[in-house]
């Protein structure tokens, strides 16, 4: 028992460095809580460092009574999480409202312990809780600048959304428990593969906790909540929730469906997620292909990412659990250093309309090359790492013989690299009267866009290590 | 372990796009240097690698293998065989030329540049592929830098529209390949995406009927295959010169080869079965293209769609099934590179001085500039094929090709010559002589020394291969060899 501590080590750590966060908050004078960041950022980075160590040195097995699953792809799962809030905190530090505050941090880190637990969970009540505990910070958080009614109205909605989606899923847990007696995810499988469930009934339940993982992803149609809580939330939060969280979703979503639903007994579901999937790709990207304001732009990309993500769950392989695993790191870093870009300029001119980044290559052209790399990257363009994460969930498609769902992913890639070109006119092409002033880029930020663009090029160049890290990984599952 | 030559030759380009970027922007003299140094030193490269390829040998030539994605079977492994070398030297050409001339490129050359070296490296590792996966992540990035440079520093009437089309329409094409490409690696159960293994697969005949078309015409598209032609004279036509040269003397060449390398070598059932109704498709590329020339009034357009009526000839080459095809195919590719390129660089000249392109508006820029006359001539013979010039080295065998399997195609595609040479002596009647305009009178000077040399050494390589053809005949040859080897094996 003391021993199985160890594989829970950056969970523990998480815990620790929110107290010593809200420590500092109380004992230090206003200016400087600035650096909290800082520490906060540091201590991440220290976890990444165990959280990485531990995904190379799993049990294999479930911890803590059953609570726990320490397999390779929980630990992977957890390295993406940390990294990913390691990069949210630093975009944090330039924010007005945020920057400052040492309980933003904390209900950061508190919100990153739930989606490490999300990932790890191998019983009913610790999934719940750890559902509970990454969403009520990010309620939270997605509310935070109190005088900014968009933010409000932000935390709200997201509130409103999540408990709904949330009390859904519940009830397929409760039909789960309720029929095998089980709470455990191994436990109830075997139940239910020997027939204790009404076939209608774990259907149904399925269908349930579906709408609860959905939710965490923002598959379509459960997607209502994103673009008002990405539009209105302060964009560190965005960024967090549209990468940490999301990463956290599938971790479940894949956790649950292939182990408690084997695909051997229960098919039913798959096509359900077949159509969210392509709904998810049609949708997002159609959608963004309209919007002005660059933070709903990427609300509506991250639907169709979504969506692409899906497509390896639903090849129900080893290859398509590894290159979700893949897709959703690729599209994490992207994502972040995405979001990064819209924050520096955001800071600066005050505003999130796309049209606010005119003349940005003539004002500050590491920025836009930047900004460059981030939406080539989503837009699956080689050499960055969403070309490499596109090819592997297409592949993984044909390989289980679903050549017309990889055929709609490709399509829809050619209606999301149109809408990051637009983007890209409007900060290489169009003219703007302020481009002869600097844009300032301070050093959280420069360490954020150091470090993705990093990932993006090493992950997407040198990716042989990083997939076979993905298939071991899969291996948890298969 | 030998000197890996071809490698240097493909990251020359992106290592100095990369040192470009990260140049201080005012320092426009040191962007320059670098650019020249780099791309003198790639061609230089290309030049040596050409030479010492060992024709007796044939087959595939300074070979590099490194694992690079094992889970997948996929590896870094490039090569030249009779077919790409050319190509290779084409593209180290075009570059080198294209550098000369974008010298009075001012706004931003630290991008322009930096973007066409990332965009030249997608070119020759495109060439030098043999492995699948690779192909096609080299083939992406020479497709995409060419939004931003058609969009930023083309011609601000259609650049926006232009850029658009040409990306979407490109992309589409390699994705839809690219799908065509997994089929292939999950249907060999070999496991790896190595051509050369994938060539002895022995996909089973129906597997080929099904996906020949896809592979062909996704990489059709660049290829500028009819009816997928038409981003293709927009495109050139709102690019800057550089770009419309490289853009036409060698993306189109990429997608023609890459739909030979994927397309005929990995599926020759697949190629025996379709080709002989898509020769129609690139006869009408060939009449069609040069009817269209022949009545627009936008100097550039009628580069433009000569180009699409061009690659018809390649495509008609390809298309023929026979190994004269095959080598006039070839050498069409190289011939018909060098000569767009120095088209377009005379384009860019007239325009730059007389800032419009519209044919009846201009006249008598011979006088002016006589270099840039007596290149267009050459460029313009070289068009017409006729002997003595590399144009007509190239298509006679493709001629003889057709004719084989389809004489009257062959018939009609002789029509399209006709056009060509009408459309040609047009120009050259209008632009060139005859009295100039009063307006232009004065202001009008002569080239730069640089754009002489370029044009020099565009218009030398078609003589020297219309005269002495030896100096690649065989090569391509060669090259051939191992394609007819793949489509008469059943």
């Amino acid at each position: 028992m003391f021993l199985e501590l160890q594989f829970v080590l950056p969970e523990i750590g998480l815990l620790a460095l929110a107290g010593v966060v809200i420590g500092l908050d109380m004992t230090l004078r206003r200016a400087a809580r600035r650096s909290l960041g800082w520490v906060t950022a540091a201590g991440l980075a220290i976890l990444l460092g165990v959280a990485v160590w531990s995904a190379l040195h799993p049990a294999g097995d479930e911890i803590l009574g059953g609570m726990l699953r320490a397999d390779t792809l929980a630990a992977s799962f957890r390295v993406i999480i940390i990294a990913a809030a390691m990069l949210s905190v630093l975009l944090a530090m330039g924010v007005e409202g945020l920057a400052d505050r040492g309980e933003a941090y904390a209900l950061m880190l508190v919100a990153t312990l739930g989606m490490c637990l999300m990932a790890a969970a191998g019983d009913l009540v610790m999934l719940y809780l750890a559902i509970e505990t990454t969403s009520i910070p990010l309620y939270l958080l997605a509310g935070y600048l109190k005088r900014d009614t968009r933010s409000t109205e932000a935390g709200l909605k997201y509130f409103l959304f999540g408990a709904a989606a949330s009390t859904v899923m519940l009830y397929g847990f409760s039909l789960l428990f309720g029929f095998t007696g089980e709470t455990r995810l191994a436990a109830v499988a075997q139940s239910i593969a020997v027939g204790s469930m009404p076939r209608v009934l774990w259907v149904a339940a399925a269908m349930l906790v579906l709408v609860g993982f959905g939710f965490k992803v923002s598959a379509v149609p459960l997607h209502f909540w994103t673009p008002d809580v990405y539009e209105g939330a302060p964009t560190p939060i965005t960024a967090f929730i549209s990468t940490a969280s999301k990463a956290a979703g599938f971790a479940v979503l894949m956790r649950v469906m292939l182990t408690v639903f084997t695909p051997a007994v229960a098919p039913y579901w798959v096509g359900v997620v077949v159509a969210m999937s392509v709904a998810s790709m049609t949708l997002g990207n159609v959608l963004a292909l309209t919007q002005k304001n660059i933070k709903r732009l990427l609300a509506y990309s991250s639907i169709a990412h979504a969506g692409y993500a899906l497509i390896g769950l639903v090849a129900l392989s080893p290859l398509g659990v590894a290159s979700t695993l893949f897709y959703l790191g690729a599209y994490v870093i992207t994502n972040l250093a995405a979001f990064a870009v819209v924050i520096v300029v955001a800071r600066i001119v005050g505003s999130d309309d796309i049209a606010q980044f005119a003349g940005l290559s003539r004002r500050a052209p590491m920025v836009a090359l930047a900004l460059m790399i981030g939406l080539l990257s989503l837009a699956g363009m080689p050499p960055f790492v969403g070309f490499v994460a596109k090819v592997f969930v297409f592949a993984a498609a044909v390989q289980r013989g679903y050549i017309w769902l990889a055929v709609v992913g490709v399509l829809n890639s050619i209606v999301g690299l149109y809408y990051y070109l637009i983007v890209l006119k409007v900060v290489y092409l169009y003219r703007s009267e302020n481009e002869a002033q600097p844009l300032p880029v301070t050093a959280p930020y420069k360490w954020a866009l150091g470090l993705t663009m990093l990932g993006i090029l090493v992950l997407g160049i040198l990716s042989g290590p990083w997939f076979d890290w993905a298939i071991r990984a899969a291996g948890s599952i298969y | 372990m030998t000197f890996p030559i071809l490698s240097i030759i493909v990251f020359t380009p992106i290592v100095a796009g990369v040192i470009i970027l990260l140049l201080p922007a005012e320092r426009k003299g040191w962007i320059r240097g670098v650019a020249l140094l780099a791309s003198a030193v790639a061609l230089l490269l290309s030049v040596v690698a050409y030479f010492s390829y060992d024709i007796p040998q044939g087959g595939y030539q300074m070979v590099q293998k490194i694992p690079w994605l094992p889970a997948w079977g996929i590896s870094y492994h490039i090569g030249v065989d009779g077919l790409s070398l050319p190509l290779v030297l084409l593209t180290g050409v075009v570059m080198f030329t294209g550098v000369l001339i974008s010298w009075g490129v001012d706004d931003r050359p630290r991008e322009f540049f930096g973007f066409l070296f990332i965009l030249a490296t997608g070119v020759f590792g495109v060439f030098v592929s043999l492995d699948l996966f690779q192909l096609f992540f080299f083939y992406e990035i020479a497709v995409f830098p060419m939004y931003l440079l058609i969009a930023i520093w083309g011609w601000q009437k259609t650049r926006e529209y232009a850029a658009m089309k040409l990306t979407l329409y490109l992309f589409i094409g390699s994705v839809v390949a690219l799908v065509g490409a997994l089929a292939m690696f999950f249907a060999s159960g070999l496991h790896t995406f190595d051509m050369l293994e994938l060539e002895r697969a022995g996909f089973s005949g129906a597997f080929q009927r099904i996906w020949f078309p896809v592979v062909f015409f996704g990489f059709g598209v660049l290829g500028g295959l009819f009816p997928f032609h038409n981003w293709s004279p927009d495109g050139h036509v709102a690019a800057p010169t550089a770009v419309s040269m490289f853009h036409a003397g060698v993306l189109m060449k990429l997608g023609a080869f890459a739909a030979l390398r994927v397309g005929i070598m990995l599926l020759p059932e697949g190629a025996k079965v379709h080709l002989p109704w898509i020769i129609f498709l690139a006869l009408v590329n060939v009449v069609y293209g040069a009817l269209i020339a022949m009545v627009q009034t936008d100097f550039k357009y009628v580069i433009g769609f000569s180009s699409v009526s061009h690659m018809g000839l390649v495509m008609l080459g390809f298309a023929s099934l026979s190994r004269e095809g095959y080598i006039g195919s070839g050498l069409q590719m190289f011939s018909h590179g060098v000569m767009t390129a120095l088209f377009f660089a005379v384009v860019g000249m007239v325009y730059d001085r007389a800032h419009t392109r519209d044919i009846p508006k201009l006249g008598g820029f011979a006088r002016k500039m006589p270099v840039v006359a007596i290149a267009f001539i050459v460029g313009g013979l070289v068009s017409m094929g006729m002997p003595g010039l590399s144009g007509f080295i190239a298509e006679f065998p493709i001629f003889l090709g057709v004719w084989s399997a389809q004489p009257i195609v062959a018939m009609i595609a002789a029509l399209g010559i006709v056009v060509t040479a009408a459309y040609i002596m047009i120009i050259v009647r209008r632009v060139f002589f005859g009295p100039m305009p009063e307006e232009f009178e004065g202001h009008i000077g002569d080239v730069t020394p640089l754009d002489k040399l370029a044009l020099g050494v565009l218009s030398f390589i078609l003589i020297a291969l219309g005269v002495f053809p030896a100096w690649m005949a065989p090569l391509v040859a060669s090259g051939v060899n191992s394609v007819m080897r793949l489509l008469g094996g059943a």
